[in-house]
């Protein structure tokens, strides 16, 4: 078991330092018909904006098979003082940034100057990770439970043995209960891992007080690990326990999260399903306790939310686990 | 002698056919990735939160204001006194942006110097918060042109003519629809879904029940017994695909700028690829457990490291030369490419070579790392 241990590790690691939103290098090309110094003006603009790599100057016929190939994504067409700016709008948000970027720099040296100066509050950096670092804990913590303790009761009813613990006289509650604590313990070892590495290594601030912080992981921990049990309560075979934790829930934690896509603009229907899904909950609390520094009072209804839910399936496994008894 | 193949896949087809949770599940995915998932995929933020305090009270700053209140992106239903309040309404989630116009804004310029207009965004998620300071930057800028205009304010007299000369054109989303960028990403998903786990899931079931023992001891060859499980996933894969592009076709109304064939023929070479991968891996695991998170720990680095969400461009230079050994960076590219941009196959050599090149690989690694006997 020790993938375990390591597979979180590397995957905050991995994600924590690779996974960006931020648009830079947008490679471009120019076509040119005439070096006027308006256009020498516009290349050396162009030439030394950061966000900007300029990969050299094109002839006209080129531009569609430059695009379509994808060797850059715009290209900016200078001729008879006109500029047209061509772009591969196929990923449009990143086209909407990259067309901003090139009309304010061909704009600077004509346009005034528009003063606006900008705060980026709790984040001043931007960076993409105070995003993704809950998100990812938020992903891991929940597939990684839940698929340890998904196979726990179905492996026994398939190897048969699961008799043997219904007619014993032990109360099926510390059956499960038993079954949680191995678990239970290598999770609070990933955590204890998990934060160390955002703290430290991926300068994951964490503002709020840390006693709130692990009281709320350790309720996720705990309801990812009943979720894990519910499954394999309600599944006939360990595969279909596998399936449903692994690879069925992967997609919704990822999508309907906030980790990727923003749930405030979620269609009406969707926003409801992402209600029942506790990620969404568990890393929009994880933010604001770890980015915006609040207390358990600023928390209360993501934390009673997941509370509930973990009474709901633990109460729910037992039950299932309570039918075969009969 | 017959071939053993046939039957060997027979079996295969009614085990497959006889398990109630798995035609099912094969059949809900591209639904599910396909008709509903592209809904959610919306980058765009609507409805930011803004408060603008304004102590300029000029025909400029309240020109600013109504551009940001007819504005699609903004709502401004809240208000504040003063900065230390707005700042307290923003931790307390209620406001997203706050724009805030100094006194005597428009005078000073006119005389080109003065203190700015602020803006401060709750940049918690990254992503929302930049998003908002630059739609606001640009409705300030277009309100503040418009005022420009009327009144004869502009600086330099010939920015306005000069900066209507740059036209924008969007080639190949002309609407700029990002559901349609995300729709064959997701047709990718359902593909890395079906192709690794349930042939990785079949090998070991027969592992752990000891049926591949008895397969073993039998004079079927191991590349039969492999093909066998393999070959109708491989089918299922182009079923699969051919369903997720009708479907995207009847309800979002997206098709192939480019030959459908190199859909199929990336998804094909995608799904030899995925499929060897996982014997690989169901080779060197002992329990069923094991095998799935050993795949489950590619797969989500497969689905968050290939481009599917974020760009690659967007990565470290050592995070970006990792990708180059992830097959599904090169079908997303073909699929992306074909569909918004009908690239040709010549222009997609690359990404064809590398996935048949990734195929190879992992079924060299599948055949060096299977042993008959234990």
């Amino acid at each position: 078991m020790m993938i375990v241990l390591i597979m979180p590790v590397i995957l905050l690691m991995l994600f924590g330092f690779a996974i960006s939103t931020e648009i830079n290098d947008i490679p471009i090309a120019v076509v040119v018909d005439e070096y006027t110094p308006e256009v020498r003006h516009d290349l050396t603009a162009l030439e030394n904006n950061p966000y900007i790599t300029l990969t050299g100057v094109i002839e006209e016929r080129d531009v569609d098979k430059m695009l379509r190939s994808g060797k850059v994504s715009a290209v900016v067409m200078m001729r008879d003082g006109q500029r047209n700016v061509v772009l591969d709008a196929a990923n449009s948000s990143m086209s909407v940034s990259a067309g901003s970027y090139i009309t304010s720099i061909l704009r600077s040296g004509t346009m005034m100057p528009l003063a606006v100066t900008t705060y980026m509050r709790h984040n001043p950096q931007l960076k993409s990770a105070y995003n993704f670092v809950p998100g990812v804990m938020g992903l891991i913590f929940i597939l990684i439970c839940a698929m340890m303790t998904c196979v726990s009761v179905v492996r026994e009813k398939e190897t048969g043995t699961m008799e043997v613990l219904l007619v014993s006289p032990i109360k099926p509650i510390y059956i499960v209960l038993a079954k949680m604590v191995p678990y239970f313990i290598l999770s609070l070892i990933n955590l204890a891992t998990i934060l160390l590495l955002s703290h430290f290594v991926l300068d994951m601030p964490i503002s709020g007080n840390l006693p709130t912080l692990l009281t709320l992981c350790v309720l996720y921990i705990i309801l990812s690990l009943m979720l894990g049990l519910f499954v394999s309560t309600m599944a006939q075979s360990q595969v279909v326990a596998l399936l449903i934790c692994a690879m069925v829930m992967m997609i919704p934690i990822l999508m309907l999260s906030g980790m990727m896509f923003p749930v405030e603009n979620l269609p009406p229907v969707l926003k409801q399903i992402s209600y029942i899904v506790p990620a969404r909950w568990f890393i929009e609390a994880v933010r604001k306790v770890m980015v915006e520094g609040l207390a358990m009072s600023g928390i209360i209804k993501e934390f009673s939310i997941l509370c509930v839910m973990t009474i709901a399936l633990f109460a729910g496994s037992i039950k299932k686990f309570n039918d075969r008894l009969e | 002698m017959r071939s053993i193949l046939p039957i060997l896949m027979r079996k295969e087809i009614t085990q497959f056919r006889r398990s109630k949770v798995l035609p099912r599940l094969v059949v809900m995915m591209p639904i599910m990735l396909v008709l509903i998932m592209p809904l959610v995929t919306q980058m765009d933020i609507k409805n930011i939160s803004v408060v603008v305090l304004d102590e300029d009270r000029s025909l400029l700053s309240t020109r600013i204001e109504s551009h940001l209140a007819n504005s699609d992106y903004f709502r401004t239903q809240e208000s504040a006194y003063d900065y230390n309040q707005a700042v307290e309404l923003m931790d307390q989630g209620h406001v997203d942006l706050i724009v805030s116009i100094p006194a005597h804004f428009e005078r000073d310029m006119r005389n080109g110097h003065g203190q700015p207009i602020s803006l401060t965004a709750n940049a918690v998620n990254a992503t929302k918060g930049g998003q908002g300071i630059q739609y606001a930057t640009q409705t300030i800028i277009s309100a503040v042109t418009e005022i420009a205009a009327e009144s004869g304010l502009i600086v330099d007299p010939t920015s306005n003519s000069s900066s209507s000369l740059i036209t924008i054109q969007n080639r190949y989303n002309p609407t700029g629809n990002y559901r349609h960028f995300m729709l064959p990403a997701l047709m990718i998903i359902v593909l890395l879904l079906v192709c690794t786990f349930l042939p990785l899931l079949n090998i070991m079931t027969e592992k752990e029940h000891g049926t591949i023992e008895q397969i073993n001891v039998t004079p079927v060859s191991r590349w039969e017994f492999v093909l066998a499980k393999l070959i109708p996933y491989w089918l299922l894969a182009l079923v699969l695909i051919g369903l997720a592009m009708l479907l995207a076709w009847a309800v979002y109304g997206l098709v192939p700028a480019g030959n459908p064939l190199q859909i199929f023929l990336g998804a094909f070479l995608f799904s030899l690829c995925m499929s060897g991968f996982s014997v690989t891996i169901a080779n060197i695991s002992n329990t069923m457990q094991q095998a799935i998170f050993v795949l489950f720990f590619f797969v989500i680095q497969f689905m968050l490291l290939s481009g599917l969400f974020t760009p690659i461009s967007s990565m470290p230079i050592w995070a970006q030369w990792l990708t180059y050994a992830f097959p599904p960076r090169y079908v997303i590219n073909i699929f992306r490419s074909v569909y918004l941009k009908g690239t040709l196959l010549t222009e997609l050599w690359f990404d064809y070579t590398m996935l048949t090149v990734l195929a190879a690989f992992f079924y060299t690694l599948a055949t060096f790392t299977y042993k008959k006997q234990n």
